[in-house]
């Protein structure tokens, strides 16, 4: 199908935007990577009168650092992701999640910052940023404010983001060598949506956990952390047996949902399992 | 109506389109460009690859404004004249193709994937074309025609003999 007719504009600078956006009425959609957005209208399920595409802002794409930060540009694709020498060093868990994004013409296109501002609970990224307690940065017509991950995430497919607002940055901590990393994700065909996944961080202190960050994938309308798998990590030993007690309880306090790929009990059973996977991976057992 | 300027398989062209013209409609009804097909209409099946700026990229999931000022190439712009590119090639020796509706995407998703791993196992290959259905399911064959095609086009990039390396790795 063909979208509905809409206007187009293409602003060059986040300022530009803003103001287009603030000029643009009620019904304004920001096209990022469009891998989400383009398909949506596609089957009219969003007719937006004006769309703002903001492909051609440069201020807008890259990764830098930040004193124990990496900041990455809203518009920095899946594929500048994979390949960028900072997160490569220190952003391991989204480069792991960002290899299992769709596929690599989806990976060209779309970005992290379109992917965390759609919210998509089945999408992979929001997890990651939840747990690495991500900082997001928005801009709007009065300025710039910082969110942090557990404010971003509001609902399904909704954020912290207000009317005329803009996901320009994303700071996430830098992770150094004392951490180990893994996203462990379960869907059922090439290129599907994540039934359940779990992005683990973890930093060890001689044969002791020091620090454990875990993000669940759909199992419930937004990112969660598995606390209480983090809480009974804290200061345990690097063992099997300790991180299979603790992956025990990482669907303690969740309510997901039910659909055509899972029951809900049968998320929190992935929940476990796959928790599991990922701290035995990111420990190196 | 936005004028676009753009690049398509070597030839310049400035076109006036609707905003929400999707690029792989822009190039089959405005530029004839008819070898690029669309498949499912979904962004799932890849049938619609093109190189956009260099990029492998699903042209039902772009707009044509998109493009603006940008270099698309399609299946129709590959071939060096009435030589086959090396991945053409290799899918029409090593039977890549059933009924054929998929290949136009699966070629140029697989020219992108052997741009960044001139040497992919077969499970590289399988990862690297995921985005790409074969509603027949003849996937075994493209494996194969992927990787006879990334051992020619090594060979062309080095300058050393290739038949030999091509039969070997088939």
């Amino acid at each position: 199908m063909i979208p509905a007719a809409f206007d187009y504009a293409r602003p060059s600078t986040v300022e530009e935007a803003l103001q287009v956006i603030a000029e643009g009425g009620d019904d304004v959609k920001v096209l990022a990577g469009g891998q989400s957005l383009i398909p949506v209208m596609r089957l009219r399920l969003a007719a937006p009168e004006l769309v703002v595409d903001l492909t051609r802002i440069p201020e807008l794409r890259g990764v830098r650092e930040d004193g124990d930060a990496l900041v990455v540009g809203a518009m920095t694709t899946h594929s500048d992701v994979l390949t960028d020498p900072l997160l490569a060093r220190y952003g391991q868990l989204l480069v792991q999640a960002t290899e299992t994004v769709a596929d690599r013409q989806v990976r060209h296109r779309g970005t992290f910052g379109g992917a965390l501002a759609h919210a998509d609970p089945a999408g992979d990224l929001p997890a990651v940023a939840l747990a690495l307690d991500a900082e997001f940065v928005l801009a709007g017509p009065s300025g710039r404010r910082t969110v942090p991950a557990t404010e971003f995430f509001v609902d399904y497919l909704t954020t912290a983001l207000e009317e005329g607002e803009l996901l320009v940055e994303i700071r996430l901590p830098k992770l150094g060598e004392d951490w180990g990393v893994r996203y462990e994700k379960f869907n059922r065909v090439a290129q599907a949506w994540s039934i359940v996944a779990v992005a683990a961080a973890v930093r060890r202190e001689g044969g002791r956990i020091a620090e454990a960050r875990i993000g669940l994938t759909n199992m419930g309308s937004t990112p969660l952390r598995a606390t209480a798998t983090e809480q009974a990590l804290l200061g345990a030993d690097v063992s099997l047996e300790a991180v299979t007690a603790a992956a025990a309880l990482a669907a303690d306090g969740t309510s997901p949902s039910s659909d055509l790929n899972a029951q809900a009990d049968y998320r929190q059973h992935l929940a476990r399992v796959l928790t599991r996977r990922a701290l035995a991976a990111a420990t190196g057992l | 109506m936005t004028q676009i300027t753009v690049r398509v398989d070597g030839q310049s062209y400035s076109d006036d389109v609707e905003p929400r013209t999707l690029l792989v409609h822009y190039l089959r009804e405005q530029l004839g460009k008819v070898g690029t097909v669309v498949g499912c209409d979904t962004s799932n099946c890849g049938a619609c690859t093109v190189h956009l700026d260099g990029e492998a990229v699903k042209s039902c999931t772009v707009l044509a404004v998109q493009a603006d000022g940008g270099t698309v190439t399609t299946i129709e712009g590959i071939a060096d004249g009435g030589t086959l590119h090396p991945m053409q090639k290799a899918f029409h020796d090593m039977h890549g193709l059933q009924c054929g509706f998929c290949t136009p995407g699966m070629i140029m998703a697989s020219i992108d994937l052997v741009g960044d791993n001139p040497d992919p196992s077969e499970d590289e290959v399988r990862e690297g074309i995921e985005g790409n259905l074969c509603r027949c399911t003849g996937y075994q064959n493209i494996v194969r025609a992927v990787q006879q095609a990334a051992a020619e086009m090594r060979g062309a990039s080095t300058g050393a003999p290739s038949t030999t390396e091509a039969v070997a790795q088939s």
